[in-house]
């Protein structure tokens, strides 16, 4: 993975200290245009790993990063599934059988179809995989070497203890869409050592990692001993707390834990992607 | 360890379900639903034991403590059933469909010594705390009015659909989404006791209101606004916010942050002249477990921790949620009147 991985939040109005903020990033970013102008200007400053959920909307980059394949042959994307807030609203209107029914492709009645199999037989496995290719169609034909579950679901199913779909999950991914499978949680040392009990070496694991423990469940302390000791491959997101800490001091922390390997973060203007990567370039790792 | 059943697998009983079964001090021994789907990949794929009869379910595991979080309709029988069988109960919000249901719920708790709670997550959330302990300080001198509001995309095109539909299981935006900011007003500036103006406006749905406003009136002498909408498609999710204003300021309170102007400082409180902003990262306690924000694991922590030390005298109290219901009735009637 590369050491910086652009991410998605300012586009779709998620700021985790203002909803102020969230309303004026959802004006600024209205056209996809406005999306895109900033992605060629992280392109344009290095950045080539675009980590994004499946936002609707994500589908409209797709199609211009597509259309414009030669100038984007060496831009990745690493999804992030599902778009939970898509599904949240959902159940709260339809139910969770209703939802299954909005969301899985096909006539789930229809026991000819593949999801109406996978419906009538209770096969959670399949369905699951079919929830995953109806989200990645957008992804066709673009280059996604990891493929991650959002933390919603990830922290949900561990909490469950439903074990058997972290396998499927890394199983499909790699045999599927040839990829590595990702798992984004906020409670990354109990969940790592959950993925190692499912024989699951040396994942992949995006977490909240930055100076004050903001989400860090289990306590910051806990979260440096498992970087620093365990077999991990992790990303560093909210670095910056959601703005609690200012950024020289909060890129020179996470670049001081030397185990990790990549650092996520969004940012909207020029001045700010510049500012993020030169700190993380001198601080170095 | 609590041995802890969860009655109803909907979003909140997984959400509950995901935090309890990380939870250190809690066996979640067994949960009960009527889908079939739900329990199927409950009894393959997790170690729960599952049941389609809550009584069953009471009746062979020797619990401690019991989640209910199923449509508000039920809440009552399998409230009183709990309590009946010396069970500590935390019940999902709206807490009762009628209020007589609500009072017996109240007496039979207080008469059984149980601990009870209900889901008002947002007692929860350090903004919220922060709001009500700058107010108990009367940082803004003398309150002459508030505005409590929520707005959110649950319903945004014409359709029928679950019992959220249906305003007679505890359905529609009263019941769902302005029940949080009453309840929310109850805690932070006291209980409300009359409504006045009340407007259910139907947006998009035929037998439910989308939003709710009303005029507010507190016992203690304060007034203020409440406006609610579910069908409002500018928000990405649920956003409650609380402001509050006073001779000597006005704080604006959401979950994420506190913006307090003051028109002189408050040395005690360390708040200065003018504008000062208090950020969730400086007022949330972390938790052992995150699912979807610290307070609905926090309120869970909170749940065992009165379990364990045998506190009655709870922060989200069935007491606490029957005002609620009261609050609720009152807009029902008002409206009713026009």
């Amino acid at each position: 993975m590369d050491r910086i991985l652009f991410g998605d939040n300012q586009f779709f109005a998620v700021n985790h200290l203002s909803d102020e903020k969230s309303r004026a990033q959802s004006i600024r970013f209205k056209d996809n245009k406005a999306i895109i102008d900033v992605l060629d200007t992280a392109i344009e400053l290095g950045i080539m790993t675009f980590m994004c959920t499946t936002h609707d909307r994500i589908a409209d980059i797709c199609k211009h990063i597509r259309a414009n394949n030669t100038r984007y042959k060496d831009f990745k994307i690493y999804p992030c599934m599902p778009y939970a807030h898509k599904y949240a609203n959902a159940v709260t209107e339809l139910g969770i059988l209703g939802t299954l029914k909005a969301y899985l492709p096909g006539n789930i009645f229809s026991t000819l179809a593949k999801g109406g199999i996978a419906f009538a037989k209770k096969d959670f496995i399949s369905m699951m995989e079919l929830l995953v290719d109806v989200e990645m169609k957008m992804f066709k034909g673009i280059n996604t070497p990891v493929i991650f579950i959002q933390n919603v679901v990830t922290d949900l199913i561990l909490g469950l203890g439903m074990k058997e779909f972290f396998i499927a999950f890394n199983n499909y991914i790699k045999n599927k869409y040839n990829a590595e499978a990702g798992y984004i949680t906020m409670n990354m040392p109990m969940l790592l050592d959950t993925l190692e009990s499912c024989g699951l070496k040396n994942p992949i694991i995006c977490s909240s990692i930055n100076k004050i423990g903001f989400r860090m469940s289990g306590g910051i302390k806990l979260y440096e001993k498992t970087i620093r000791e365990k077999k991990i491959r992790p990303i560093a997101m909210q670095v910056l707390a959601a703005g609690a800490i200012p950024p020289a001091e909060a890129f020179e922390y996470v670049c001081r834990q030397k185990n990790i390997e990549s650092i996520l973060f969004g940012a909207s203007s020029r001045a700010h992607i510049k500012q993020s990567r030169d700190y993380i370039s001198m601080y170095g790792n | 360890m609590i041995r802890t059943g969860i009655i109803g697998l909907g979003k909140m009983g997984l959400s509950h379900c995901s935090i309890l079964g990380a939870h250190p001090e809690v066996d979640l021994v067994a949960a009960c639903d009527t889908s079939g789907l739900i329990l199927e990949a409950m009894s393959k794929y997790s170690p729960i034991k599952v049941y389609t009869d809550y009584k069953k379910m009471i009746g062979e595991n020797e619990l401690n403590c019991v989640f209910v979080a199923t449509p508000t309709k039920y809440h009552a029988e399998m409230v009183i059933y709990s309590l009946e069988n010396n069970l500590h109960v935390f019940c999902e919000k709206p807490f009762s469909l009628h209020i007589n249901d609500g009072e017996k719920m109240v007496r039979l708790a207080k008469e059984k010594k149980r601990i009870t709670q209900v889901g008002y997550h947002n007692r929860f959330l350090g903004t919220f705390n922060e709001i009500k302990r700058l107010i108990e300080f009367q940082v803004l001198g003398d309150i002459y009015h508030f505005l409590g509001e929520a707005y959110g995309p649950v319903v945004l095109k014409k359709k029928g659909g679950t019992w959220r539909s249906e305003t007679s299981e505890g359905g529609g935006c009263l019941f769902d989404y302005a029940s949080h900011v009453i309840n929310l007003i109850n805690y932070i500036l006291g209980n409300i006791t009359n409504a006045e103006g009340t407007l259910l406006k139907k947006i998009y749905s035929k037998s439910v209101e989308d939003a709710v406003y009303s005029t507010l009136f507190l016992k203690n002498g304060l007034s203020g606004i409440l406006s609610v909408n579910w069908s409002d498609e500018t928000y990405r999710k649920m956003s409650t916010q609380i402001t509050v204003m006073g001779t000597e300021g006005k704080i604006i309170s959401d979950a994420q942050e506190l913006r307090i102007y003051l028109k002189k400082e408050n040395k005690k409180l360390k708040l200065e002249k003018g504008w000062t902003i208090k950020y969730v990262t400086d007022l949330t306690a972390p938790v052992n477990f995150y699912l979807r924000g610290e307070e609905y694991s926090a309120q869970i922590d909170y749940f065992i921790n009165c379990i364990k030390e045998n506190e009655l005298n709870n922060r989200s109290s069935f007491e606490s949620a029957l005002q609620t219901d009261y609050v609720i009735e009152l807009l029902k009637k008002d409206a009713e009147r026009r």
